[in-house]
C-alpha cells in the first residue's frame, strides 16, 4: 500500500466536489429527505400513542443515521470508480502505477470522508430537530461505526466488482445493492418482526447486529459485547470475500478488455 | 538490437472466437519511435493495451526494460506513460489539478515546476487554470500529451494522439513527439492511422492488417516491399486486399 498514491486519488475526488459543489447536493439532499420523513413520523406517533412506547420511536432517528453511515461508505467505494468510467479516466488510472490495495484503500478514505459529512449533517439536525442525541451512546457509537463501515466498503466493493462484470448497464447497482439488504438488516425494526426463515438471511448481515445493538444500548445503555464480535467477524469474512471477488473480477476484465469496453463507453 | 527497451514476443490475445492480435512480435531500441500502423481492427489498441498490462495476452510475452511486465507491473508503469485519444483527463477538473492527480500518482519530483514545463512544451501554459472539460479536442489532447510527459517517461506508448485533429494541431503534435525525442531520448509505441504522422514521426514502421504483422521495416522499406510510391497506398492495398498479401508476406518480417 502506498499512501502518497492514496492520497493522490483521494485529492482528485476532493477536487470535483470543491469544483462541482452541486455533487454535494446529492451528499446533503438524500440524506436530509430521509431525517425529515422519519423524523417528523417519529414525533407524529411520539405524540398520538401512549406511555413508553415515545422513547422507542427515537430509534428510528438513530437508525437514519447510522443506516446512512452505511449506504455512503458504501457509495464511497462505488461512485468513486463510476467517476472514473463517467469521466474516460478509467485508463489513465489504471495505465498508472496504481496498485489494487491502492485503489481501493483510496475508496475507503473517500467512503469514510462521505459518511463523515453526513454523519455530522445528520446529528447536527437531529439535535436541532428533534432534541435526539446519538452521542447518548458515546464511545459505544465506536464499535458501530467502525462495523458499518467496514459493511459499507465490503457492499461497495461487491457493487463495483458486478458492475465491471455486468458492464455499464449495471451501473443502478451502485445504488440499488444497500437497498437489497435493507429490508433483512433490522434498520428500522428488529430482527424478531421478521418471518423465520428471513431471520436468518438477517443475521447473516453484520449490519443487523449493530442496528440491534444500538437500540438495545439506546435503551439500557448496555452494549452487548457478544453480537458485536459477531458482526465483526461476519464483516471480516465480507470484506474478505469482497477483496477476493474483486481481485478475481479485475483480472477477467484484463482478460475480456472489459476496461477498455468501458473506457470507450 | 541490443538492449531494447520493449520487447513484444509472439504476443496473441483472443477475444471469445476472435483473435484481435495473432503471434505479433517487435522490439523497440533505446530512443526510437516505433510506429504501428494498421486499419480500424488491426490491433494496435489491443497491442498497446496489452504493453500497458491493462489487457492480458492469451499468449506470449511483454518485456518493458528487460523486466517482464505480468510479474514487475508497477515499478515499469511508474518508468512509462501513455496518452490515447480514447481516453480523457476529468473534466470537471482544472487542467493544473488534473497533472497534479497524475504528477502525485506517478511521484514526479518537483511537481509544480514540472507542470508548467510540460504545459510550455506544449504550448498550452495560458490553458492552466481552464476546465479541462472545456477545451477543445486539440488542446484536450495536448493536454493529456502534457499528463504523459509529467513523469518524463523513458517508454511513451501513443494511441492515435492525432486522431480527430485538425491538420495544424496534428502538425504540432508531431512536432512536439518528435522534438521529445530529440530532447529526452524518450523510447515511443506510436500507434496510428495517419500516413503523415508515420512518414514524419516514426523511426520504423510494423505494418498490422487483422491482428498480424505484415512488414515490419523504416518508410522507405516499406513501399519497396510493396512496391508503391506513398504509404497511404500501401495502407489502402493492405486494407482492402490485406488478406492476400497476408499470405504473400508470410515470412517477410
Amino acid at each position: 500500500m502506498n499512501f502518497l498514491t492514496i492520497q493522490a486519488l483521494v485529492m482528485r475526488y476532493l477536487y470535483l466536489y470543491t469544483r462541482t459543489p452541486v455533487r454535494a447536493v446529492e451528499l446533503i439532499f438524500w440524506p436530509l429527505v430521509h431525517l425529515l420523513v422519519w423524523g417528523y413520523l417519529t414525533k407524529y406517533l411520539q405524540q398520538n400513542t401512549g406511555d413508553g412506547f415515545p422513547q422507542e420511536i427515537t430509534y428510528l432517528i438513530g437508525a437514519v443515521i447510522l443506516w446512512d453511515i452505511l449506504f455512503r461508505a458504501q457509495q464511497g467505494v462505488a461512485i468513486f470508480f463510476l467517476e472514473d468510467v463517467w469521466s474516460r479516466n478509467l485508463l489513465n488510472i489504471f495505465a498508472a502505477p496504481v496498485t489494487n490495495v491502492d485503489y481501493l484503500g483510496a475508496t475507503y478514505v473517500v467512503g469514510f470522508l462521505r459518511a463523515a459529512v453526513t454523519t455530522v449533517m445528520l446529528t447536527a439536525l437531529s439535535l436541532i430537530l428533534y432534541q435526539f442525541n446519538i452521542f447518548v451512546l458515546s464511545w459505544k457509537l465506536i464499535p458501530f461505526i467502525v462495523n458499518l463501515l467496514i459493511f459499507g466498503w465490503a457492499l461497495g466493493m461487491i457493487s463495483t466488482a458486478l458492475i465491471v462484470r455486468w458492464g455499464p448497464a449495471a451501473e443502478t447497482l451502485a445504488w440499488a445493492v444497500p437497498f437489497f439488504i435493507q429490508p433483512f438488516a433490522a434498520v428500522y425494526y428488529p430482527v424478531s418482526i421478521l418471518p423465520i426463515g428471513l431471520q436468518w438471511v438477517a443475521k447473516a448481515l453484520p449490519c443487523s447486529y449493530i442496528f440491534e445493538g444500538m437500540r438495545e444500548a439506546l435503551r439500557t445503555g448496555h452494549l452487548d459485547w457478544s453480537q458485536i464480535a459477531i458482526a465483526t467477524g461476519l464483516n471480516l469474512f465480507y470484506l474478505a470475500l469482497a477483496g477476493w471477488l474483486w481481485v478475481r473480477v479485475m483480472n477477467t476484465a484484463r482478460e475480456k478488455g472489459l476496461l477498455t469496453k468501458f473506457a470507450s463507453q | 538490437m541490443s538492449d531494447p527497451v520493449l520487447q513484444v514476443k509472439n504476443l496473441s490475445k483472443q477475444f471469445g472466437k476472435v483473435t484481435s492480435v495473432d503471434n505479433v512480435s517487435f522490439e523497440i531500441g533505446r530512443g526510437e519511435i516505433l510506429g504501428l500502423l494498421g486499419a480500424n481492427g488491426a490491433g494496435k489498441t489491443t497491442a498497446i493495451n496489452m504493453v500497458l498490462g491493462i489487457v492480458t495476452p492469451t499468449g506470449g510475452s511483454v518485456k518493458v526494460f528487460g523486466r517482464d511486465l505480468q510479474r514487475e507491473r508497477i515499478s515499469i508503469l511508474k518508468r512509462m506513460n501513455f496518452c490515447s485519444t480514447y481516453t480523457q483527463l476529468p473534466g470537471n477538473l482544472k487542467v493544473w489539478q488534473n497533472l497534479k492527480v497524475f504528477g502525485k500518482l506517478y511521484r514526479v519530483p518537483h511537481l509544480n515546476e514540472r507542470i508548467d514545463e510540460v504545459l510550455e512544451m506544449l504550448e498550452v501554459s495560458h490553458l492552466k487554470n481552464r476546465i479541462s472539460g472545456n477545451l477543445s479536442a486539440g488542446e484536450s489532447t495536448r493536454l493529456n500529451l502534457c499528463k504523459a510527459l509529467l513523469n518524463r517517461p523513458e517508454l511513451l506508448l501513443l494511441d492515435e494522439p492525432t486522431a480527430s485533429l485538425d491538420p495544424d494541431i496534428a502538425d504540432k503534435v508531431r512536432k512536439v513527439v518528435s522534438r521529445i525525442q530529440d530532447e529526452e531520448g524518450t523510447t515511443m509505441l506510436y500507434t496510428s492511422h495517419n500516413m503523415r504522422d508515420v512518414e514524419e514521426v516514426c523511426d520504423r514502421i510494423v505494418f498490422m492488417h487483422k491482428g498480424k504483422i505484415l512488414f515490419t521495416g523504416t518508410a522507405p522499406e516499406v513501399l519497396q516491399h510493396f512496391e508503391e510510391d506513398s504509404l497511404e497506398k500501401v495502407f489502402i492495398r493492405v486494407a482492402r486486399r490485406g488478406e492476400l498479401k497476408a499470405a504473400e508476406s508470410e515470412g517477410a518480417s
